[in-house]
């Protein structure tokens, strides 16, 4: 491990976030590559993460968002296949109108700055050695801060239960060598799980690949480093704005600017004293100068 | 339901009468107009109520040691007591909110510098068994020295009590409380000034209550300009203080908060009702501004809008520079 010291690891790119949570051996950073370019919607993601993680159901609703009831992430929910329907032509020539069905598969970003482990009091949310991030559900207080921390609107606190609960990168299966329930059943490798380096080097060959094929709106999402969380350990190749598919267009870590809020925190906690002190001090002592 | 295409979002709700719309509804994409992010699942009588009482000991604490200092007892002894009786109710708001209550100690299992809420529990470790010694031993009349060092602890650890709650709300994801960490803090220690202050007016003689009603007046001040200051950072952000539950609220925290400051600079030193009013006006002043900033918090962290418009510009006006 290098040192820690006189580094700021609040933000900005992070090599080593194994390493750095102080894993000596760390193995290779792994995550998962969504290519939505291929993803037909068939939710064999929903259902592997729920059957291998034995997730409790959510509520059975119909919707009316096109394929989607099951509307978004949560704590039963941790892969999400989005529908959207767009008035656009499919594919590249242009003429006349149709419909443009979009489908992506979404899950916890796993960050390299990630602001629920940043927040977490009980030392709950902790780094594994293979760069994710896990809930320890024994640890866990329901104390909920890490909620509105999520820049993506991921973790969540199931209600009957008080805690909180997400994806883990399937923890247990990657300790046995195995890859994540849902990219094993994903039939079309729209979901790609595997070290982290090779799959930013392939997602940018697929992108450049689509733009030759004339799809110019392909584009990767979470896969740069030096973004507002340090890179996504899960990103994904989208073909519109993240916004589309309900994700934030700019998400930053709320803890690069935790060094600024304690200052002004610090500022407002002189101010009261010292407005206290010179209150007093111009009262004066009770029976002496009013 | 229609298509989440880059649509005109006509939604005129809650337009009160009289009301100009000064910008035009923002246009902004979504998937089906739901959240991005989740909303605090905290409630709101024990987070919000946790940051008034936390604010109102750590005040509380500063103006009992002045008091003491300079002659004013009774003054002392009701802060001291208070301030007791506030930290022992925000600390059971806070147990009391979370999933698993039993497992409260798992907040001392690390000391975790970049948790906000960690510190903060590490900081209540601290200042609950000043500000209990501090009032326990002044009511008993037992070991002054003793009783002076918890005072004076509680003191200088009060206004950390009384702050550090702005950080905990402002290292989050919810647009109405991170675009605000600049001054949030300051909102809640002139808030907290101002409770305290309250308190000193309801419970002591108005004798001894000449700082508190000065010390009411500043905080109502530095509350006042630091929440303007605010809503001006915040830009659109700024809708869900001025609009809805949360803006009535700021809207009630501010009558209650001049109405408060103004009984007691002008009428509290002579009329003991009078002060005991402006001293209600300024605890109520201040809970509804902790409540207001609450649920302005949820608001914006539940519509899209407040997210996605922000962030949208953001990478405009970066996209702008580099061309
Ligand atoms: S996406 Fe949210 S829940 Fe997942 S690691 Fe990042 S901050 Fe944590
Ligand atoms: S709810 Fe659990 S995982 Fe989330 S911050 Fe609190 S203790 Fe950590």
């Amino acid at each position: 491990m290098g040192s820690l010291i006189g580094r700021n690891l609040l933000a900005g790119s992070e090599p080593g976030v194994a390493a750095d949570a102080g894993y000596a051996d760390a193995p290779e950073r792994v995550g998962f590559f969504t290519d939505t370019s291929v993803c037909i919607g068939c939710k064999a993601c929903e259902v592997a993460c729920k059957e291998w993680n034995a997730v409790p159901e959510d509520g059975l609703e119909f919707t009316g968002m096109s394929y989607d009831n099951t509307q978004g992430l949560g704590s039963d929910t941790w892969r999400h296949v989005a529908f959207i329907e767009q008035d656009r032509p499919v594919g590249t020539d242009a003429a006349g109108g149709g419909l443009r069905w979009l489908m992506s598969s979404d899950v916890c970003k796993h960050c390299t700055h990630a602001a629920c482990l940043d927040v977490c009091p009980t030392g709950s949310l902790f780094r594994t050695e293979f760069g994710t991030v896990v809930v320890q559900q024994d640890i866990c207080n329901g104390c909920g801060y890490c909620v509105p921390a999520c820049p993506y609107g991921v973790i969540d606190q199931r209600k009957e239960d008080g805690r909180v609960w997400k994806c883990t990168l399937c923890y247990d299966r990657l300790g046995a060598g195995q890859e994540p329930a849902c990219a094993k059943a994903c039939p079309t490798d729209s979901i790609q799980f595997g070290p982290l380096e090779e799959l930013r080097e392939r997602a940018a060959a697929r992108v450049d690949q689509l733009h030759d094929l004339g799809v110019d709106e392909a584009r990767l999402y979470g896969a740069d480093p030096e973004d507002g969380v340090g890179g996504d350990g899960a990103f994904f190749l989208l073909l519109d704005e993240p916004e589309v598919y309900g994700l934030p267009p700019d998400p930053v870590v709320t803890t690069r600017d935790l060094p600024s809020m304690w200052r002004h925190a610090g500022a407002a906690a002189l101010t009261l004293l010292g407005g206290a002190v010179a209150v007093f001090a111009a009262h004066g002592r009770r029976g002496g100068r009013r | 339901m229609s298509p989440p295409e880059r649509e005109e979002r006509a939604r005129g709700r809650r337009r009160r009468r009289g009301e100009q719309a000064m910008v035009p509804e923002a246009e902004f994409s979504s998937y089906y107009g739901r959240p991005v992010l989740k909303p605090p699942r905290w409630k709101a009588p024990d987070i919000a109520g946790y940051f008034f009482l936390g604010g109102l000991a750590g005040a509380g604490s500063v103006l009992a040691a002045g008091s003491q200092l300079t002659g004013r007892p009774a003054a002392a002894r009701a802060l001291k007591i208070s301030s007791l009786a506030a930290i022992g109710g925000s600390t059971a708001a806070l147990i009391h909110d979370l999933g698993r209550p039993a497992r409260f100690h798992h907040m001392l299992r690390v000391l975790k510098p970049t948790s906000p809420m960690s510190l903060g529990s590490w900081l209540l470790m601290a200042y609950g068994p000043a500000a209990g010694g501090a009032a326990v031993l002044d009511v008993a009349r037992l070991f002054p020295r003793l009783g002076a060092a918890a005072t004076a602890g509680a003191a200088v650890l009060g206004p950390a009590v009384a702050s550090y709650t702005a950080v905990l709300a402002a290292d989050t994801a919810v647009p109405a409380w991170h675009g605000a960490y600049r001054e949030l803090p300051f909102v809640f220690a002139g808030s907290a000034a101002a409770a305290a202050s309250g308190m000193a007016l309801l419970t002591a003689p108005p004798a001894e209550t000449g700082p508190a009603r000065t010390a009411a007046v500043a905080g109502a001040v530095l509350e006042g300009a630091a929440s303007r200051l605010m809503r001006r950072r915040l830009g659109m952000v700024a809708e869900v203080y001025e609009g809805g539950r949360a803006g009535g609220l700021t809207r009630a925290a501010e009558i209650l908060a001049v109405a408060g400051a103004a009984g007691a600079a002008l009428l509290a030193g002579r009329n003991r009702a009078a002060a005991a009013l402006s001293g209600a006006a300024l605890l109520a002043a201040s809970a509804c501004t902790r409540f207001g900033v609450f649920y302005a918090g949820v608001r914006s962290a539940e519509d899209p809008k407040y997210t996605v418009v922000p962030q949208r510009e953001r990478l405009d006006a970066r996209a702008g520079a580099a061309s």
